[in-house]
């Protein structure tokens, strides 16, 4: 059995919440949220957190004099795979122009999600 | 030879400005201009590559980036006219209270523009090392948080390798998420304050998800390193935010992000000469966001400083239809050669309240409901916020917790409003909620 402790972001308030787990980490008891957001918060924290990761890598051939274009996974991917997929962009380059939306890498770094732009460049 | 004279200039082509202009446009004027200093519309989303704006605009997470272009978008399908690279200077009012703007570009030189209406959207800028009297040398590593966001975003830079933030501004916690991507190591976040001036989601994940520290009731006592930053020194504060002696802890770092605050750019509102706020460092403006110069109005940070973009983007749009309204105004009272009428009840609060936007309120000017944005000085729970109108408490709304880093909303309706026709007074204020 372990807890986690965590913080909860569903409003201001910040609810200290500690989730009580089980060896099969099963969720055995959730305390100190003060509504049902903050439960339903710690219950996808602790089972499948996951987020939308953001970065920008460098572009060439930019007729405006851009060096770089922002960029995001198209769906959230697993907490625990940011890293690789930060590593999958390092040293990296696109051609111009680009437009948002365009996919720029299909399925970074094997989480089946690709990354797509989010910032014309022309 | 370029046009100079318009209904309505918006100077900033950020999200305020460009919401402003929208909303104008959408209300029936359409002889607009947007003047910009940078070389693209959206201002600092730009450099806000990171995802969560848009969640009330459009009911998705959108980058920076990407909500800026929507607006821009709105703005270019309705053509509305923009100049970019191009700096406001000075702005004026003549005689007839026809508003003059100074600017300058590389291509026209110095322009004068005449405008019935004129819109401030110029934003905010970051609090810098001088405002905080740290002491040491001048080194090299010391950026305010924006400008690292800049540097790593936009011109592709990495601005170090070992990074204490002082501050937990939403600058700030992003950054320190963002240069722990690109490979730097991100020591510590201190905060003077016992409480973070950040939104909780960026705690959770920009410090919490990567392990960095937050200390709260610190501050950096002293920055080490001649050329460069070779470490800070953190101590511990006291109640009065005072450093505690022997508190005292090195950090070995070459870096110092600040995010420490940010102060509307209001130059140009001083120099026209419109009556300024102390708390929020921005114009004091009426329920129609005008300020106290006839035919000028704010929005955006300029005029108090916002942790949402979607509520900049729906106050700038108020803004740009009460612009719309006065360029309107102004027609009707040439022709008929009488003003309408002015009316100005002051906005009271207390309770822990450090300002209203609006701070007055004309009732035979608000079209459907009335806003109030305000902010409280420090952490509260389990309180009620009561408007009332000449003593009697005609709003209540319950509150269980409120912070000085969340902008607080109170909408009264013009019903209410019209149920007190000989109104006097209006007061804001948080009482206990038992």
């Amino acid at each position: 059995m372990n807890t986690v402790n965590l913080t909860c972001i569903g409003c201001p308030l910040g609810c200290q919440i500690e989730v009580m787990m089980g060896d099969d980490n099963e969720i055995l008891l959730i305390t100190g949220n003060t509504c049902p957001r903050g439960e339903s918060y710690a219950r996808k924290e602790v089972t499948a957190p996951t987020r939308i990761v953001t970065s920008s890598v460098r572009v060439y051939g930019s007729r405006t004099g851009e060096r770089m274009v922002s960029l995001k996974t198209a769906s959230d991917i697993p907490k625990d795979r940011i890293m690789d997929v930060i590593r999958d962009l390092r040293g990296v380059a696109v051609p111009c122009p680009v437009r948002i939306g365009d996919v720029l890498f299909k399925d970074v770094a094997g989480t089946g999600v690709d990354m797509i732009a989010t910032k014309n460049v022309d | 030879m370029n046009k100079t004279d318009y209904d309505l200039i918006v100077i900033g082509g950020g999200p305020a400005g460009l919401a402003a202009a929208i909303g104008a446009y959408d209300a029936g004027e359409k002889n607009i201009l947007i003047l910009e200093r940078d070389t693209r519309l959206g201002g600092i989303l730009n450099q806000c590559i990171h995802n969560g704006f848009g969640l009330h605009t459009f009911q998705e997470e959108l980058t920076g980036p990407e909500y800026a272009q929507r607006f821009a978008d709105l703005v270019l399908e309705r053509g509305i006219e923009c100049r970019l690279d191009t700096m406001v200077v000075s702005v004026g009012t003549d005689a007839e209270g026809i508003k003059e703007v100074a600017a300058v570009n590389e291509t026209d030189g110095l322009l004068r523009l005449r405008t019935r209406a004129l819109i401030l959207a110029m934003g905010c800028r970051e609090r810098s090392r001088g405002a905080l009297n740290i002491p040491g040398f001048r080194p090299a590593g010391i950026f305010s948080a924006g400008t690292a966001q800049r540097l790593v975003n936009i011109e592709g830079y990495l601005p170090g390798r070992r990074v204490v933030i002082l501050g937990s501004g939403d600058i700030g916690l992003i950054m320190a998420r963002r240069m722990t991507l690109e490979g730097a190591k991100v020591l510590v976040c201190a905060e003077l304050m016992p409480y973070s001036g950040g939104l909780k989601r960026n705690i959770v994940q920009c410090l919490d998800d990567f392990g960095i520290p937050l200390r709260l009731s610190h501050t950096v006592v002293r920055i080490e390193g001649k050329e460069r930053v070779e470490g800070v020194v953190l101590a511990k504060v006291g109640s009065d935010r005072k450093p505690i002696p022997g508190t005292e802890e090195h950090y070995e770092c070459d870096t110092l992000l600040l995010s420490v605050g940010l102060l509307p750019e209001n130059e140009l509102t001083v120099g026209l000469g419109a009556e300024m706020s102390r708390v929020t460092g921005g114009p004091v403006v009426n329920e129609s966001l005008e300020t106290s110069v006839p035919g000028v109005f704010a929005a955006g940070n300029v005029l108090h400083v916002h942790d949402l973009v979607d509520y900049v983007s729906e106050e700038a749009k108020l803004a740009g239809e009460s612009a719309a309204a006065y360029v309107r105004e102004c027609r009707e009272a040439e022709q008929a050669g009488t003003e309408k009428s002015r009316d100005r009840i002051p906005v009271g609060f207390s309770g822990g309240i450090r300002y209203t936007v609006p701070s007055s309120v004309d009732p035979g000017r608000v079209r459907h409901w009335i806003k109030f944005r305000f902010r409280v000085g420090e952490v509260m729970t389990n309180r009620r916020v009561v408007l009332s109108i000449d003593g009697e408490s005609v709003l209540s709304r319950k509150r269980r917790v409120m912070a000085p880093g969340e902008m607080e909303e109170l909408v009264l309706t013009k019903k209410v409003l019209d149920a007190h026709p000989d109104m006097k007074s209006l007061e804001i204020r948080i009482e206990e909620d038992n």
